[in-house]
């Protein structure tokens, strides 16, 4: 009997055994989908598990889902859900990792580029790839295309403003850093300097106090601030591409060899259209006007 | 005078070597110390630093008035005037107790939120009063431990000769006790130039801001490094201007003492 028992388990093991084999050889969480990328080949922070980073707080649409978590406000980037948590796990399953190999760390967006060994294996952050900023660090390719916008609140005249020669005449503002302040001192030109905050919150703050007449924010961000962030708001309108189209990358430690992989994972995201699906999913609102 | 020469000498060549020679060096030079980068931002840092100058100018002066006249305050005598001693106390405690960055927050963001009629909006008129208010506090206790070395004997002097209080105050005791205290005043003034990169948290672009513009732009922490020379290159001179001026004033007392 004793020995029987002893027999079942060795056959359910070998089974078992055989089933793991089976397993990884087909397509199956740890194992990268990507030839040439084999996971145990990747260069990595953390041996066996990607080390992401993003900012926090972390906002809609592109993170989602709340946070139970004490380390992350408003939303925790594990959920998965929001355009960019969903783009980080697209990204990660291609390379082979199930969703607990996939670590997060809160890091702000000035630290992300400073100079001497980064903590995480990508950064992920609505961070625009402009040529001035490859020179510290190395950029993926674009998981999403940009567009500027204003919002303001409803009563301010601005709001009914149609033109991006209207603007002018405004006190804008925009938090510090971003593309979207490049935007303003260089196509906007306001009579007036723009205000730079250091937090989203904080530009959301001064169109509340009417410090500011109008904030310039990237377009998907503006359904939140709108909705959530600023009572009695709008959306402008966006902003027209003027010059080169602002494309989000994925920050990485200059010269990590670790971007050539997860361009592809982006490549095969873009091919077989998932990339698309999740902007139509995460940010799917087009109906503000362009300001000409 | 030689050993010292020497042991300086191997001192910095030792510190050199470690910094130069470590790993990271080169990464550091690029993003700290590149030319390119400096030359591209320091004209718009410096016209941003006009700012800074115009903050802290206006602030300084109300300083100066404010403080002087809570140390006064705070000086006063007999019990009749406890409750404005009291006040004057429970001012300094408080605006040297909450840290710079959060009244320039609460006030900046906080008042204008209020929507009251009358009452400025605008983010420097509120970030040059929070830095009046903190530094008030702490330029008071300046001028009261200036007040307060002043012999009692020269105000009972005073007093003697028909002095009221106030004409004591005015004419015998604040003179002498300003001049005790130009160096630590001094220390304050710098401390607040420093201090005028916060106003840049209420979205006023000073020379502070200006840099965290350009570094991000470039990903490149030069600007950091050309703002630092800016700031230094103001200090350093008013320093030594106030260490002649002290000096002078001391060469006249002692002068007079001796003739």
């Amino acid at each position: 009997m004793r020995a029987a028992f002893f027999a079942l388990a060795l056959t359910t093991f070998a089974l078992a055994l055989a089933a793991t084999a089976i397993g990884s050889t087909a397509e199956s969480a740890g194992q990268s989908q990507i030839t040439g990328c084999a996971k145990a080949s990747l260069n990595l922070v953390q041996e066996g598990q990607l080390s992401l980073a993003t900012d926090n707080p972390a906002f809609e649409p592109w993170w989602f889902g709340g946070s139970k978590s004490k380390a992350w406000e408003i939303n925790d980037p594990r959920t998965g859900k929001g355009y960019e948590s969903a783009v980080a796990y697209g990204i990660a399953k291609r390379l082979g990792f199930t969703r607990a190999q996939v670590t997060w760390q809160a890091v702000p967006f000035l630290k992300s580029f400073a100079p001497g060994k980064k903590s995480f294996d990508f950064y992920i952050a609505q961070v625009s790839n402009k040529p001035e900023r490859r020179k510290a660090v190395t950029f993926s390719a674009s998981y999403y295309v940009v567009n500027q916008a204003v919002a303001a609140l409803k009563t301010n005249p601005i709001a009914k403003v149609r033109s991006l020669a209207g603007l002018k005449r405004y006190r804008l503002g925009a938090s510090v850093g971003t593309t979207s302040y490049d935007y303003i001192v260089r196509y906007i030109k306001p009579d007036q300097s723009p205000r730079v905050y250091d937090t989203v919150n904080d530009v959301v703050t001064a169109v509340k106090t009417k410090q500011i007449d109008g904030m310039v924010h990237d377009f998907p961000s503006m359904g939140y601030v709108t909705n959530v962030q600023i009572p009695g708001s709008t959306v402008v309108g966006r902003l027209p591409t003027l010059g080169p189209k602002e494309h989000f990358g994925l920050v990485f430690q200059k010269g990590n060899p670790l971007v050539r992989c997860v361009n592809r994972a982006i490549n095969a995201m873009r091919r077989d259209g998932t990339l698309k699906r999740l902007e139509v999913r995460w940010l799917g609102k087009t109906g503000a006007p362009i300001l000409k | 005078m030689a050993v010292a020469l020497v042991s300086t000498a191997v001192f910095v060549a030792v510190i050199v070597l470690v910094v130069v020679r470590s790993a990271g060096w080169d990464d550091l030079k690029e993003a700290f110390f590149s030319r390119q980068e400096f030359a591209e931002a320091f004209p718009d840092i410096l016209s941003a630093f006009w700012t800074n100058v115009k903050i802290f100018l206006i602030a300084e002066v109300f300083i100066l008035v404010f403080a002087l006249a809570i140390a006064v305050l705070r000086s006063l005598p007999g019990p009749v005037f406890f409750p404005i001693r009291a006040l004057a106390v429970v001012y300094v405690d408080l605006f040297r107790g909450i840290p710079t960055i959060l009244v320039i927050y609460i006030l900046g963001f906080g008042v204008p939120a209020l929507q009251l009629p009358h009452v400025p909006i605008d983010p420097l008129f509120w970030g040059v009063v929070s830095l009046v208010l903190v530094y008030s506090a702490y330029v008071s206790e300046v001028y009261r431990a200036g007040i307060e070395s002043v012999h009692p004997s020269q105000a009972a002097a005073a007093r003697s000769l028909g002095l009221t209080h106030g004409q004591s105050l005015r004419f015998v005791v604040v003179p002498q006790a300003v001049r005790r205290v130009i160096p630590p005043l001094l220390n304050d003034f710098i401390g607040l130039q420093k201090d005028t990169a916060l106003v840049g948290l209420l979205g006023v672009v000073e020379a502070f801001r200006q840099s965290q513009i350009e570094v991000a732009a470039s990903f490149n922490y030069t600007p950091y490094i050309a703002t630092a020379i800016i700031f230094v290159a103001l200090t350093v001179p008013m320093a030594r201007f106030t260490d002649w001026l002290v000096a002078r004033d001391k060469r006249r007392q002692q002068a007079g003492r001796l003739a």
